[in-house]
C-alpha cells in the first residue's frame, strides 16, 4: 500500500490597492453601472497606450521587501497575446522574464507553533480583464470592462506545501501580509485575492514530481482546503487504480465540493510573449527602493514575535490578533496604554470582538476608542473598579459613548474596598443568614461563594472581591 | 512551410482566407524564412537586443485618478451593446 | 489666391486682410472637389472646417493669432478625429467615428490650424503605394496611371495638388519620406519619440512617428513645431526642446554611404548627383561614409513590424466598435468573420507572418535576431555621425510607380523601402524632399540626421530650397 504526499504550488493573484489603474487613469473604486469606469485605453479604442502607475510599482517593492526578496533593478512588461471577451487588446500587458520582484520566502506558522519559510519564486505586475456576465440574456453573454486594467500582482509560490492545510496556511498567511502593508484590502468576497493552485501526487520520499493540475477559482480559506483535498483524493485513487493523472485545468465546485475538468479554452494557445514596445525598461534605483522601505509597517512575523516574546501572549492569542490588522492595530494602541498587554488581549478577543459581532460591525467603525479601553483595563488593575463592574461600563460606552472616569464617578461605581465598610457589611450577612452560616462552620467550604454572593448583592456589586473574601474567612471562623 | 502551420496561424490570429490569398501567404512565408536564413548570416555574437530606438526608461505616472472621460460617448459606437454591457455570443466555459 | 502658397505666405495673407479664413477654406473644398479622381480625401468636412474658418476669422480679427491660426489641413486617417470617421482605410473602422482627438491633431488645433479633412492612406498604413485601401487608391497627380506612394499617399498627393496648404502622414518604414518624393513635395519623418503617438493608430509601435508633409522645408518645420512635444499619455514620448526652425546654416559635413548608391539606377543616380553638387556649392562637404548593415535592414524591419503589427491589430474584434460580423452563430464566429471581412488582403498576411515570427520556436531565430541586427543598423548611424553631420541618400529605388505594377510582387514592393527603414530602425530623424525631376516625374533625395537633429535637416532644406525650385514645381506645370 503506497503512502502518497502531495506537492502544492499557489499562484495567487492580488489586486492592487491603488487608486487609478495600472496602466490607465480610471478609477479602481468601481461603479456600479457596467463600462462606467473604463475608459479609452481601458476599452482597447484604436491609438490608445499605457502608461505606468508609480503607485503599483511601489506596492510590488513594498511586497518584495516584506519577503525579503530581491527586487530587480530593471523590469520590463510583455505581451501574452490571446483572444478572450475580457481582454479587450487581444494581449494582456504582464512579465515573463524579468519580473519586479525575484526570489524571497514567507514564513507560515502552523497549529503547533511550529514555523516553515515557505519559497516564493516571484512575483510580477499584470493588468487584470475585465467580467463576463454569463446569465444576464438569452443565448449572449455581457462584457463589463470596470475590472480591465486593474493591477495585479501575481505571486507565485514555489511548490512547496505538502498538504491541502498547508496550503490554506499559506493562502491566509498572504492574506494577513499584503493587508497589513496596505497593498490589497484583502477582501476574497470581491475577488481581491484569487488563488489557483498546482497540485500533483508521488509516492512518500520520491523525488521527482508525479504529474500535476491546475485548480482554478478557489477564492477562499475553506475552499482551498477543501478542493485540495478533493483533489489528493482523486489523484491517488486514480493512480491507485492503474490510471494516469492528466496535466489539466480543473474549476472547483464550491457546491458539489469536487473539482471538474474545464475545456480548454487556451490550453493550445501559444501565447507569443514578446516585450511591450509601448511601454520602456523599468528602472528601479535604489532611492526608490529605501524611499518604499521607510514606509514599511511591523510585518506579521515580527509583530507575532513580539506579541509571543514580549508581551506574553500565546501562540494562538498572536495569531487571532495578526488575522485582522485593524483589530492587531486597535491591540496595539491598547496595549500601549493598558499596563497589562495579556488583559487587553483577553478583552479583545473576548468582550470586544463579541461586540463587534453582535453588531454586525468590524475594527473599522468600533465604537471605543482604544485610549478609553485601555483606561478600563487600567482601572480593573488598580482595583477602581472590580471586572463585573468594568463589563457594565464596557456595555455603557459601547452603546452611549462616554468616558471610563466619567462613567465611575457619576455612577458611583468606584469598588468598594473601604475595609471598615466592608466589614460592617459583612457583619450584616452573617447575621441575617445563620443557617449558611452553620454549615460554613461544619466544613462546607463552597458555601463561601454565597455569602461573597450576597455582599456583591448588597455592595451592588462594587465591593472588591479580595477584601471581601479575606474578611468572610476571618468573620466566620471567627 | 505546410497548410498545418498556416492552419495554426489562422487559428491564432481569428483569421481565414480566400484560397488565393492562402497561396499568397505561403509565398510570404517562405520568403521570411529566406530572410531569417540571411538574418543567420549576420553576426550579432554578444549583441544585447534593441527593443526601443532611444535607449530610455520608463516615466512614472502618479497614481491620480481622471474620471473626466466621454462614456456615452463610447458605448454609442459599440455595434452591441445592452445596459452598459457589451454583448457577444454565449461563452461556454 | 495661390494653391501652392506657402503656410508663411498664406499666414501674412491672412494677417493682412487680403483674403479671410473662410474665402481660404472655400477655395480649397472647390479645388478637392475638382480633383475628386485622385481620391485623396476619404472625408472632407466641409461643414466642420466652415464653422471653424469663422471663427479663425474671429480670431485674427481679435488679433488673437497662432502659428497656424487660419490654415486648412488635413489628416491622414490614421489619426484620430474627435466626431470625424476615422477608418484608417479599412473596412474595419469604416463606421468609426473617433470619440476623442489623438494629441497631434490636439495640438495643432490649439495652433489654430483648422481640419478639411481625413486623407486616403494604406489600409492600417501597410504599403508603399496607397494601393491597399478599402476606399480604392490613390492617384498620383503628376500622372494619375502612378501611384502616389505610400502610406501617406492621399496626404502627398493632397500637398502636392494644392489641395489643403499641409498635411499630416505618419511613417513606419518610409510612408511620409516616400510618398513625398513620389509626389514632388517635402515630408519629414521626426526622431522617434519626438510626436506624441497618442491617438495615430498603432502598426509598429517602435517604428510609428507622425509628421508634416508640406510644399517646403519651411513649411514642414512649422507644423513640426505645432505637433511635436512630450505628451504624457505615451510613454515614449520624449523630453525634448522644441526644434529650432530657424536657426542659420553653417557648413556641414555630408556622408555619402557606398551602401545606398551601389545599386541606384544610372537616371536617378544622375540627380542625385546634380544634389549634391549643388550643396557642395553652398558650402558643404561631401564625405564617404559606411552604413554596413544597410542590405540587412529590410529584412530586420519586415520582421520586426510584422511581429508588432500582428499583436497591434489584435484589438479589432467587432466588441467595442468597428466592423462586426453580422450573425456570428458563435464567439469563434465572431472574432473570425468580423476580422476576416474587416481586414483586406495585405493587412491579413502582414498579421500572418508577424504571428509566425512570433511563435514559440520561432522567436528567437526571428524576432531575437532581429531586434539585435537592429542595434548593429543603429550603430552604424552613431559611428557615421561621427564622420559626418548629415547623410544624404536616394528616398526610394525608382520614381512612381504604375499603379498594379507591383502589386502582385510583393518583394518589390518591400524592396521600396530599402532606403527609408534604416532610420526608422535607428530612430533617427530623415526629411525627403525634392530634388529633381526623372521621365517627367517628381524624384526625392533624404538628409537623415541624428537623434534631435531635425533643425539641422530643416536648415539644409531650407537652404537648398532657396537655391533651387524643384519643390516649387508643380503637377500643373508637367501638363502637356
Amino acid at each position: 500500500m503506497t503512502e502518497w504526499e502531495a506537492v502544492i504550488g499557489l499562484e495567487v493573484h492580488v489586486q492592487l490597492a491603488t487608486r487609478s489603474k495600472i496602466f490607465s487613469r480610471a478609477a479602481t473604486t468601481f461603479g456600479e453601472y457596467p463600462n462606467s469606469n473604463a475608459n479609452a485605453v481601458d476599452i482597447a479604442l484604436p491609438g490608445v497606450l499605457p502608461v505606468l502607475n508609480e503607485e503599483a510599482v511601489r506596492m510590488a517593492i513594498k511586497f518584495g521587501l516584506a519577503i525579503d526578496a530581491e527586487i530587480a533593478s530593471s523590469c520590463r512588461f510583455d505581451r501574452k497575446n490571446y483572444f478572450y471577451p475580457d481582454l479587450p487588446k487581444g494581449y494582456q500587458i504582464s512579465q515573463l522574464d524579468q519580473p519586479i520582484v525575484g526570489r524571497g520566502t514567507l514564513p507560515i506558522s502552523f497549529g503547533d507553533g511550529s514555523i516553515r519559510e515557505i519559497g516564493i519564486t516571484r512575483a510580477h505586475l499584470e493588468e487584470d480583464a475585465g467580467k463576463s456576465i454569463h446569465t444576464a440574456y438569452d443565448g449572449l453573454t455581457g462584457i463589463d470592462l470596470n475590472r480591465a486594467g486593474t493591477p495585479l500582482l501575481e505571486i507565485v509560490s514555489e511548490p512547496e506545501l505538502y498538504s491541502a492545510a498547508e496550503a490554506a496556511a499559506y493562502f491566509r498567511e498572504l492574506h494577513g501580509l499584503v493587508t497589513t502593508l496596505e497593498i490589497c484590502d484583502g477582501n476574497l468576497n470581491e475577488g481581491s485575492m484569487r488563488c489557483d493552485a498546482n497540485i500533483s501526487i508521488r509516492p512518500k520520499g520520491a523525488v521527482i514530481l508525479g504529474e500535476r493540475t491546475e485548480i482554478k477559482n478557489v477564492n477562499s480559506f475553506r475552499f482551498v482546503e477543501r478542493a485540495l483535498n478533493y483533489e489528493i483524493d482523486r489523484q491517488i485513487a486514480v493512480l491507485e487504480s492503474g490510471g494516469k493523472v492528466v496535466l489539466e485545468t480543473r474549476l472547483y465546485d464550491s457546491e458539489r465540493d469536487e473539482t471538474r475538468s474545464m475545456r480548454s479554452k487556451e490550453s493550445s494557445d501559444d501565447y507569443r510573449y514578446f516585450p511591450d514596445p509601448d511601454l520602456l525598461p523599468v528602472e528601479i534605483p535604489d532611492e526608490l527602493i529605501e524611499s518604499v522601505r521607510v514606509t514599511m509597517p511591523e510585518l506579521p512575523t515580527a509583530k507575532r514575535n513580539r506579541y509571543i516574546h514580549e508581551l506574553g501572549l500565546t501562540d494562538y492569542e498572536a495569531g487571532r490578533l495578526i488575522e485582522d490588522p485593524l483589530g492587531a492595530r486597535y491591540f496595539d494602541a491598547v496595549a500601549e496604554l493598558s499596563v497589562d498587554a495579556k488583559l487587553a488581549a483577553n478583552w479583545i478577543l473576548g468582550d470586544v470582538a463579541a461586540a463587534l459581532n453582535r453588531d454586525e460591525i468590524s475594527f473599522v467603525n468600533v465604537p471605543i476608542a482604544p485610549d478609553q479601553l485601555g483606561t478600563l483595563l487600567n482601572r480593573i488593575q488598580d482595583e477602581t473598579i472590580t471586572g463585573k463592574i468594568a463589563k457594565s461600563i464596557f456595555e455603557l460606552l459601547w452603546t452611549k459613548g462616554g468616558s471610563v472616569d466619567g462613567i465611575i464617578e457619576s455612577q458611583g461605581l468606584r469598588q468598594l474596598d473601604n475595609t471598615r465598610e466592608l466589614e460592617g457589611v459583612v457583619s450584616q450577612i452573617i447575621s441575617d443568614f445563620p443557617d449558611q452560616v452553620g454549615q460554613f462552620r461544619e466544613g462546607k467550604e463552597k458555601i463561601l461563594g454565597f455569602f461573597v454572593g450576597q455582599v456583591m448583592k448588597a455592595t451592588n456589586g462594587k465591593a472588591n472581591p479580595k477584601q471581601v473574601n479575606e474578611i468572610l474567612r476571618r468573620e466566620l471562623r471567627a | 512551410m505546410d497548410q498545418q502551420t498556416i492552419d495554426k496561424l489562422l487559428s491564432l490570429s481569428r483569421l481565414s482566407l480566400l484560397p488565393d490569398d492562402r497561396e499568397k501567404l505561403l509565398r510570404d512565408l517562405s520568403s521570411i524564412v529566406g530572410l531569417v536564413d540571411f538574418m543567420r548570416s549576420i553576426d550579432t555574437e554578444g549583441v544585447e537586443p534593441l527593443a526601443h530606438p532611444l535607449e530610455v526608461t520608463q516615466r512614472l505616472r502618479p497614481d491620480e485618478p481622471d474620471t473626466s472621460f466621454d462614456q456615452e460617448h463610447y458605448q454609442a459606437i459599440a455595434p452591441q451593446i445592452r445596459d452598459g454591457l457589451y454583448l457577444v455570443p454565449r461563452v461556454v466555459e | 489666391m495661390n494653391p501652392y502658397a506657402s503656410v508663411t505666405q498664406l499666414r501674412s495673407g491672412l494677417d493682412n486682410g487680403d483674403f479671410s479664413a473662410d474665402e481660404l477654406a472655400h477655395f480649397y473644398l472647390d479645388r478637392i472637389d475638382a480633383a475628386e479622381d485622385l481620391n485623396c480625401f476619404i472625408t472632407v468636412d466641409a461643414e466642420g472646417v466652415l464653422a471653424a474658418a469663422k471663427r479663425a476669422d474671429k480670431a485674427i480679427a481679435d488679433k488673437r493669432i497662432g502659428p497656424l491660426t487660419g490654415i486648412p489641413i488635413a489628416h491622414k486617417d490614421i489619426f484620430c478625429t474627435r466626431g470625424l470617421l476615422t477608418s484608417c482605410a479599412s473596412r474595419m473602422l469604416n463606421n468609426f467615428v473617433a470619440p476623442y482627438d489623438a494629441t497631434v491633431v490636439d495640438r495643432l488645433k490649439r495652433a489654430g490650424a483648422i481640419t478639411i479633412g481625413k486623407t486616403n492612406m494604406d489600409e492600417f498604413a501597410m504599403g508603399s503605394s496607397n494601393e491597399t485601401s478599402f476606399y480604392g487608391p490613390v492617384k498620383n497627380p503628376w500622372d494619375r496611371e502612378c501611384v502616389p506612394g505610400g502610406s501617406s499617399g492621399g496626404s502627398a498627393a493632397a500637398v502636392a495638388a494644392g489641395l489643403a496648404a499641409a498635411c499630416t502622414g505618419s511613417d513606419t518604414g518610409g510612408s511620409i519620406r516616400q510618398p513625398a518624393s513620389f509626389c514632388g513635395v517635402t515630408g519629414l519623418k521626426p526622431t522617434y519619440g519626438r510626436v506624441s503617438r497618442y491617438g495615430m493608430i498603432a502598426f509598429a509601435s517602435s517604428l510609428d512617428q507622425g509628421g508634416p508633409l508640406a510644399r517646403s522645408a519651411s513649411d514642414a518645420g512649422t507644423l513640426l513645431n505645432a505637433m511635436e512635444g512630450y505628451d504624457p499619455n505615451d510613454s515614449t514620448s520624449a523630453i525634448a526642446d522644441p526644434t529650432d526652425i530657424f536657426s542659420s546654416s553653417r557648413a556641414l559635413k555630408i556622408g555619402i554611404p557606398s551602401q545606398y548608391w551601389n545599386d541606384l539606377s544610372p537616371s536617378l543616380t544622375k540627380v542625385l548627383e546634380e544634389a549634391r553638387r549643388t550643396l557642395e556649392s553652398l558650402g558643404h562637404r561631401a564625405v564617404p561614409v559606411e552604413l554596413p548593415h544597410t542590405n540587412a535592414a529590410t529584412a530586420v524591419y519586415y520582421v520586426i513590424a510584422g511581429a508588432e503589427a500582428s499583436t497591434n491589430l489584435s484589438r479589432y474584434d467587432g466588441i467595442r466598435y468597428g466592423h462586426r460580423a453580422a450573425s456570428p452563430e458563435n464567439l469563434e464566429d465572431l472574432y473570425q468573420f468580423s476580422r476576416s471581412e474587416g481586414f483586406g488582403s495585405e493587412v491579413k498576411r502582414r498579421i500572418l507572418t508577424g504571428t509566425y515570427a512570433l511563435s514559440v520556436g520561432y522567436y528567437d531565430a526571428y524576432y531575437l535576431k532581429a531586434q539585435q541586427i537592429r542595434r548593429l543598423i543603429r550603430q552604424d548611424f552613431l559611428d557615421a555621425f561621427g564622420e559626418a553631420d548629415v547623410i544624404l541618400t536616394p528616398v526610394s529605388p525608382s520614381t512612381a510607380f504604375k499603379r498594379e505594377a507591383l502589386i502582385e510582387d510583393p518583394i518589390s514592393m518591400y524592396q521600396q523601402d530599402i532606403y527609408t527603414t534604416p532610420a526608422s530602425l535607428a530612430g533617427l530623424p530623415a526629411l525627403s524632399l525634392p530634388c529633381g525631376v526623372s521621365d517627367q516625374m517628381p524624384v526625392g533625395m533624404q538628409f537623415i540626421g541624428p537623434h534631435f537633429g531635425e533643425s539641422l535637416l530643416l536648415t539644409l532644406g531650407r537652404e537648398y530650397q532657396s537655391e533651387t525650385d524643384w519643390h516649387a514645381l508643380h503637377p500643373a506645370d508637367n501638363h502637356d
